[in-house]
């Protein structure tokens, strides 16, 4: 069953368009990668699903449903009951996430008594066994812990306890091992994993990791400039990719070019909000572009599972289908 | 010997004494802790491990911002910490460093030019019109247009200011250039960007890399010899190839096995280390890895093992490689 569905939602700051309607959905027991560069937008669109985005910022959408449930269209109230516990997200610096003036227990219980209330040993086993369930040693201790005594894994654990103390049907994550360390990164990854099996919650993971999402995503969404280049299953995505953009990347990365000199680099950088070019945003990096390409811009095209924004999209052979 | 040897650094140590509070005895922290390597023209060395292994600061222990506190650091042949403040100063110039952010490296109130030009106004007596037309020069050789002579950092991209980053590094044709985290800060395609940047001044410039990095997949493209840090100490030492294909040290192994790996016929057996990096202010006893090492018995936790060589050019600090106890690890999964 479809958990999150949105159709054509966009993200503007002024006449800067950050997403640009995209479209996707995520379902129950689904591990969705989302991946880019920075700047592509992958941040602000998690963010409009969770409605932290504040004046001057604007998201509109054909349709942005949680369980069937608008959101757009709900009470502030309404809405509010659902971001924290149905859907709930993990930040990517968990160092300055944490408020450093309350104690670990304070934030955890704070998430609790808002969305489910109950007296307060209720509550503060209900932490323990939180913290129990990520992996944190003598749990009792740590409840009086200041985020300052904490490393930055542990850190992220006590985030991911919050981000799960409800039970949430469907957890975000944007960028949640980005400044971990490599050994620290694969533990939070294979507790996030655990823990979307166990509860068959809907996860959603945002990297600029392709390694990463590769190794756990089920489908994967590219993301250029705003708006979903490619989307795809994850296997199909990384070993054969239809999008000039997501070819690009993937022989951007060194464990790609293996016994070669050189690193394929894409040249330039990602459009920014003055310079977005006319036609396909890709159309000044991609080694591909015709004058079609510089004029006109690209619908997605192909079957729902395996989108494609380009107007001569690649074929297995890595080269463009005429 | 065949090749010269640029950099020559022997059991390094750089010990800070940190105050715990008043009526406590001061802490030691080994921040680095005798560390010893040989750098040959036109090589790269590249130094990983993760936050709080020393690898920074070895960096700028080479590069003479911080003074070893113990050990030698011979430069092309002379010991640059016998040396007296202006022998120094000349010789530090043939050292330089490139920083992990751009975004901090860089002074925001200075055009690119001023930035190229300041070590030649410090170090050199060049007209004005000549240091104009070297930083003109090295900034074509990085790939930046001559209009952005006259333009401030902010209007830059990440991946552009790291380009500027390296052209004030080169500015005094140095020997050695120490980069410390040099990509880590970018994406992918601008990564691939910089190192082509990289790979092609060494070969034009003749420049010997120390490679500071956590990313391993960087690494195994980059250098030719590669150092495992843990917690101040060299646990693991070889050619890149040797270490990235037989990996001895638990915790290269382990490290190797953490990285996420593209292509599922390239990902090794998922070692998982329980624990985090333990607290530099208070080090296990015995071998640093113990606590978080599979193998450990209580030699391990009690007496620290050193690098020894098991076969030429891979040293391995290890009591379990040493007597042989690691059961074979599988390549791939």
């Amino acid at each position: 069953m479809s958990l999150l569905k949105l159709e054509n939602l966009s993200v503007t700051f002024g006449n800067f368009r950050a997403v640009d309607q995209i479209s996707y959905s995520v379902n129950e027991g689904e591990v969705l990668g989302i991946v880019g560069e920075s700047g592509s937008g992958k941040s602000v669109s998690s963010l409009s699903l969770m409605g932290l985005i504040d004046y001057p910022g604007k998201v509109s959408a054909d349709e942005l449903t949680f369980m069937d449930q608008d959101l757009l269209s709900m009470p502030e109230a309404q809405r509010r009951k659902i971001t924290g516990s149905d859907i709930a997200m993990i930040f990517q610096d968990p160092m300055t996430s944490l408020n450093p003036c309350f104690t670990v227990g304070y934030q955890i219980i704070e998430a609790l008594k808002t969305h489910q209330g109950g007296t307060k040993k209720e509550l503060k086993n209900r932490a323990i066994e939180l913290l129990t369930l990520v992996g944190i040693p003598a749990p009792e201790t740590r409840l009086s812990a200041y985020p300052h005594q904490l490393s930055g894994g542990m850190s992220q654990r006590v985030m991911i306890a919050i981000a799960i103390a409800c039970n949430p049907k469907l957890l975000i994550a944007d960028e949640p091992t980005t400044a971990l360390d490599v050994t620290i990164q694969a533990q939070i990854i294979d507790l996030l994993i655990d823990l979307q099996e166990q509860k068959q919650m809907g996860l959603v993971l945002i990297t600029h990791d392709l390694a990463l999402v590769a190794e756990v995503a089920h489908r994967v969404i590219v993301m250029y400039a705003g708006q979903i280049v490619e989307s795809g299953p994850a296997s199909e995505v990384f070993s054969a990719p239809q999008h000039p953009y997501t070819q690009a990347l993937l022989a951007s990365l060194p464990e790609s070019a293996a016994g070669k000199a050189r690193l394929e680099a894409l040249p330039g950088v990602v459009p920014g909000q003055y310079d977005r070019p006319k036609g396909c945003l890709l159309s000044p990096r991609c080694p591909y572009a015709t004058d079609h390409c510089r004029n006109v811009e690209p619908t997605s095209q192909g079957p729902l599972e395996r989108q494609v924004k380009c107007h001569t999209p690649l074929n297995a052979q890595g080269r463009p289908a005429a | 010997m065949s090749q010269e040897l640029v950099l020559n650094a022997h059991n390094l140590k750089q010990h800070y004494e940190v105050k715990q509070g008043f009526l406590k005895p001061d802490a030691t922290v080994k921040a680095v802790d005798g560390v010893s390597f040989t750098l040959e023209k036109g090589k790269t060395l590249a130094v990983v491990g993760e936050s709080g292994c020393g690898k920074s600061t070895l960096g700028r222990m080479l590069t003479m911002i911080e003074t070893p506190t113990d050990g030698q650091l011979n430069f092309l042949g002379e010991d640059l910490l016998a040396l007296s403040k202006e022998q120094q100063k000349e010789l530090r110039q043939k050292i330089q460093i490139i920083f992990q952010n751009p975004y901090g490296s860089l002074n925001p109130r200075k055009k690119i030019g001023s930035i190229l030009e300041e070590p030649l106004v410090i170090n050199t007596n060049l007209s004005k019109s000549e240091r104009k037309a070297k930083a003109m020069e090295m900034m074509s050789k990085v790939g930046l247009k001559p209009e952005h002579y006259d333009r401030y950092p902010h209007m830059f991209s990440g991946g552009q200011r790291q380009r500027i980053a390296i052209a004030r590094g080169l500015m005094l044709d140095p020997e050695v250039i120490v980069a410390d985290e040099p990509v880590s800060a970018l994406d992918v395609s601008v990564q691939a960007q910089v190192l082509n940047l990289m790979m092609d001044l060494q070969q034009e410039f003749g420049l010997s890399y120390v490679f500071i990095s956590h990313d391993l997949s960087v690494v195994e493209h980059i250098a030719d010899e590669v150092m495992v840090m843990y917690l101040g100490k060299v646990v693991e030492h070889g050619t890149c190839e040797e270490v990235f294909t037989n990996p001895k040290h638990p915790y290269t192994q382990a490290l190797l096995s953490s990285t996420p790996q593209l292509s599922s016929d390239k990902r090794r057996q998922r070692i998982k280390l329980k624990g985090e990096l333990p607290s530099p202010l208070n080090p296990p006893s015995g071998c640093a890895f113990h606590g978080r090492c599979q193998y450990a018995n209580d030699r391990c936790r009690t007496e620290g093992p050193v690098l020894r060589t098991t076969d030429e050019a891979h040293l391995i600090a290890c009591h379990a490689v040493e007597e042989n106890r690691l059961t074979e690890v599988s390549g791939a999964a």
